[in-house]
């Protein structure tokens, strides 16, 4: 199965660098301007996600939290999801796209019609925060059907026989947490420590492309600039968050951060 | 769906901790895994040893203080003219509510984790009140979180937390209720959880603390059970338990050692929380068909929109103000076992109008709940029904609402 997702870490892999994923919560801070968000930072970043808010995220700090509050509140349905990712692909069908969300949103969904969605508005790929393994394998499956990357999440406290099967079931990307944290807690561990726990993946398969995330920011980004891949989500919603409060355009500071990003991993 | 005789309903799940196949399960972040697991064989290996039994039971006669009473209502039941109203008076227990079951049992269990810090969750602000008692108790520290809507309406409770030595962390997000102080505490456990114990206050949750909880509030029937044995020779021929379902610790705990008896002998009637008359928010998702969702790593009932959104809830008793319910109760739903009904906040506080006023009783708004339906069906009964209330909570906590919407007197 390749996709998408699997020609953007070749393409970072051939510049010697990590793959640049970016988070940004769909209808934030509305449906136009999330999409002209992804728009403007697309031809910097290597792969999208887009997060479906939910209004109960157990795994997500202030920040997303904050941003997924805003989008609902704003009127963000699941159906204009798909539509702002099919939108994006008019715009550029070569970008992968990855929506990160919570179960329940695709269980209301119905899990077949979801998929059938993210088919046709183009989406590459699916991250669900808490349908952890073994419970997903039966949806993740039909993800592999329908040529979708079901991205397995591995965390510090994945033991070893576990992190075994789990890779063993995952497909061509592997979400791996830095640290005990919800999103957008500040690293508190050294990125020595983190990059170790990450070679130990690594070092079970390492035909996998995996990514890191949770507390990866400006600051810290160059330190982890080894793994296949980097994600930034809460430093950009905080960045839409403080351009409203400050009655600046959101479009090009999430831009410039991006792109600071970006130079910081070159 | 079918409910199984001897073997307890919580270890009716199957092996990744569904109930009938459907309710329950383990919703988490991958974080969560390991801890979890951990928990759920500790608690598994605990449950079955002796020495943890033996000490369980020793700190709820010594120090929850149990029996509590089983009391006949004498003057309701005249009044009223149908069936015997009786109570079990589980507000007798330490701290004035059933939440003291889990919370010890949490502690207990932190003890032998090596833990030395708890986290709780709390709505009406008593699972908080008991597990920073608990706390105390067994040397640990404890965080309570807690919405802030709920932070200004139940202040006695807050103030017994911080007297404890509590610390209380306020939730701003959303509906500023239960619900969001689930949801934060869970946070505080996914970032904590090689350091903290987590309780979650109700028979909610990931599967291992909806089992522990409903073995905590067991107690009540275990004891209910002697204690009819005691008054009437033997299990009565026409029982009917009544118990307020929030997140459906208390009424599970009431109902549990009952569970293998025909229910025509012995019938379970859950009340949710209805919601004012005039309000179409409610936190009552069985009486109102809402359908199965996630929430808070279990699938189980729950109000939400057609999205998936999880929606709010409005109910004077802040106990009961809670969008889903415990999976157990799902399946005790579905597969019949257990009758389940609401009552509106005018409803709930007439009930309360009603038991102040023929006894020297004063059930917290929960409750309240529980008694205004057991009030209105007993009239139809027959004189050798045995009606009983679990008065789970105590009024104190409530008596700034209470003065608020019925006057100074009933306080």
């Amino acid at each position: 199965m390749s996709n998408l997702i699997s020609y953007a870490f070749k393409k970072a892999k051939s510049e010697n660098r990590p793959a640049l994923l970016t988070y940004t919560v769909a209808g934030d801070s509305s449906k136009k301007l999330s999409l002209e968000i992804l728009k403007s930072i697309s031809k910097k970043v290597d792969i999208l996600e887009i997060g479906v808010p939910h209004n109960t995220p157990v795994a997500d700090g202030s920040q997303i939290q904050t941003s997924s509050y805003r989008a609902i509140k704003n009127g963000i349905k699941v159906n204009d999801i798909f539509r702002i990712v099919k939108d994006f692909k008019k715009f550029d069908k070569s970008k992968p796209i990855i929506l990160m969300g919570y179960y329940n949103m695709i269980f209301q969904y119905g899990e077949n019609e979801f998929l059938r969605k993210c088919k046709i508005s183009g989406v590459n790929g699916l991250i669900v925060v808490d349908l952890p393994w073994p419970e997903n394998k039966k949806f993740a499956s039909k993800c592999k059907k329908r040529s979708i990357f079901f991205i397995q999440l591995l965390s510090p406290t994945t033991t070893k026989n576990r992190l075994k099967k789990i890779i063993k079931d995952s497909h061509e990307m592997i979400y791996f947490i830095s640290m005990l944290s919800t999103t957008g807690g500040k690293l508190k561990v050294s990125s020595k420590e983190i990059l170790s726990n990450y070679n130990k993946i690594k070092k079970i398969n390492s035909k996998k492309n995996v990514v890191i995330g949770f507390g990866i920011t400006e600051k810290t980004i160059k330190s982890l600039k080894k793994a296949d891949g980097l994600v930034v989500g809460s430093a950009i919603c905080k960045e839409i968050t403080d351009s409203i409060k400050k009655r600046q355009n959101p479009v090009t500071n999430v831009y410039n951060v991006v792109n600071r990003l970006k130079n910081k991993i070159k | 769906m079918k409910l199984k005789k001897r073997i307890p309903v919580i270890d009716q799940g199957d092996k990744l901790g569904f109930w009938g196949g459907k309710f329950g399960g383990n919703f988490v972040p991958e974080t969560l895994k390991k801890p979890i697991e951990d928990l759920e064989v500790l608690f598994n290996k605990l449950k079955k040893d002796k020495n943890f039994i033996n000490e369980r039971d020793k700190y709820f006669k010594n120090w929850v203080g149990s029996p509590t009473r089983f009391i006949k209502l004498e003057n309701l039941t005249k009044h009223v003219g149908g069936a015997q109203i009786w109570s079990k008076v589980v507000s007798d227990a330490n701290g004035g509510a059933h939440k003291i079951y889990n919370a010890t049992v949490h502690c207990l269990l932190a003890k032998r984790s090596g833990k030395k810090v708890i986290c709780g969750d709390t709505g009406a602000g008593y699972a908080g009140k008991m597990l920073s008692m608990a706390a105390k108790k067994f040397g640990l520290k404890c965080k309570i979180f807690m919405g802030a809507k709920d932070i200004k309406r139940q202040q006695p409770n807050v103030k017994a937390m911080k007297k404890n030595g509590a610390e209380v962390i306020p939730v701003y997000s959303g509906s500023q209720t239960l619900v969001d102080a689930v949801s934060e505490c869970m946070r505080y456990w996914v970032a904590n959880c090689d350091k903290v114990a987590m309780c979650v206050g109700s028979t909610v949750g990931p599967a291992v603390f909806v089992r522990i909880c409903g073995w905590s509030t067991s107690q009540i029937s275990r004891e209910l059970k002697t204690q009819l044995v005691d008054e009437f020779g033997s299990i009565p021929k026409k029982l009917k338990l009544y118990n307020c379902v929030g997140g459906g610790s208390s009424s599970f705990g009431f109902w549990n050692e009952f569970m293998d008896y025909d229910k025509k002998q012995c019938e379970f009637i859950g009340v949710e929380a209805g919601g004012p008359a005039k309000s179409k928010k409610h936190a009552a998702p069985l009486t109102y068909g809402s359908k199965i969702g996630i929430l808070h790593g279990a699938a189980q009932y729950v109000n939400q929109n057609t999205d998936g959104q999880i929606e709010e809830t409005e109910s004077i008793s802040a106990g009961l103000d809670y969008p889903g319910i415990s999976p157990l109760h799902c399946f005790l739903k579905d597969t019949k076992r257990a009758r389940y009904t609401a009552a509106s906040d005018e409803e709930a506080l007439n009930a309360y109008k009603m038991v102040t006023k023929f006894e020297k009783l004063r059930p917290s708004l929960e409750p309240s709940h529980a008694f205004s339906v057991a009030i209105a069906e007993s009239k139809r009964f027959s004189k050798d029904t045995i009606v009983v209330v679990n008065s789970c909570g105590d009024a104190y906590k409530d008596r700034e609402i209470i003065k608020r919407k019925l006057g100074k007197k009933y306080v």
